[in-house]
């Protein structure tokens, strides 16, 4: 999907593509900004204990950095919106930079939606999608797992186009 | 060199003396989300690693459940964790 062309990564995408990824982006700098929760799993995993055995030394290391964490982590899921065409279809293109802050951004967003899906290493995301189209095609768990699985097909082109 | 004139009365117990040079470690553990060559090349970006050393820490995380990814520090160690959790990795900070 995503292409080295002259220095930069360039990709289509159909107006369903940016839509679905404008979606997941803005989910995320929700998440960051007005709803930031510290007990939601979403936020315990985008933003890991550091001391996990020592709650004061956590703690502190939190208050020193949680902010510029979560600042570099909207950017990057800014990064992806300032770079999507306006409601519509059509190309995408990244210089080096920008494409590194979308391989984060996009995994940001497989990380919380892997939390909400319950996502384990033992679960197979092929078998999910054939059981959820055989249950209820229409179903908001379905749509959640194409979107989880096509993030990560293009976070891999965009990755595969960055290290070749 | 001289032999000291009077042996100490008793040793310093270790556990209290403060080391502040002993080395620290970041470790990254194992998550079902991160894709394999993600984390690969995070490891050759952050660390400068070769792409075997990185792919054989990524294995190492994989299949043992966590690795050890860098060590110095503790605040080395805890910039390094700051800049694996910007990438989405699961780092931690611990004594060697």
């Amino acid at each position: 999907m995503f292409q080295r062309c002259s220095g930069h990564y360039v990709a289509t995408f159909a107006v369903d593509e940016v839509r679905v990824l404008r979606k997941v982006a803005t989910e995320v700098v929700g998440l960051l900004t007005d709803a930031f929760d510290h007990a939601d799993p979403v936020v315990v995993r985008l933003f890991p204990e550091v001391y996990p055995d020592d709650a004061a030394d956590a703690a502190e290391f939190r208050q020193y950095t949680e902010g510029d964490l979560k600042t570099a982590k909207i950017d990057q899921a800014g990064a992806i919106l300032a770079a999507l065409p306006d409601d519509a279809g059509g190309e995408v293109r990244l210089d080096s930079e920008a494409a590194e802050a979308w391989l984060r951004a996009l995994n940001d967003a497989r990380l919380a939606m892997g939390v909400r899906l319950e996502i384990r290493d033992s679960t197979d995301l092929g078998a999910e999608l054939d059981d959820a189209v055989a249950t209820d095609p229409g179903s908001s768990r379905m749509f959640q797992l194409s979107v989880y699985a096509y993030l990560g097909y293009l976070q891999e082109s965009l990755l595969s186009a960055l290290i070749d | 060199m001289a032999a000291p004139q009077v042996a100490p009365l008793e040793t310093p117990d270790t556990d209290q003396v403060p080391a502040p040079d002993r080395p620290w470690v970041t470790i990254v553990w194992d998550d079902p989300v991160n894709l394999m060559a993600y984390v690969t090349w995070v490891f050759q970006k952050l660390f400068g690693y070769s792409r075997g050393r990185a792919e054989q820490l990524m294995l190492d995380v994989h299949h043992k459940g966590k690795a050890v990814v860098s060590s110095g520090t503790r605040e080395r160690m805890e910039h390094d964790a700051s800049q694996l959790h910007a990438y989405g990795l699961w780092a931690t900070v611990d004594r060697a």
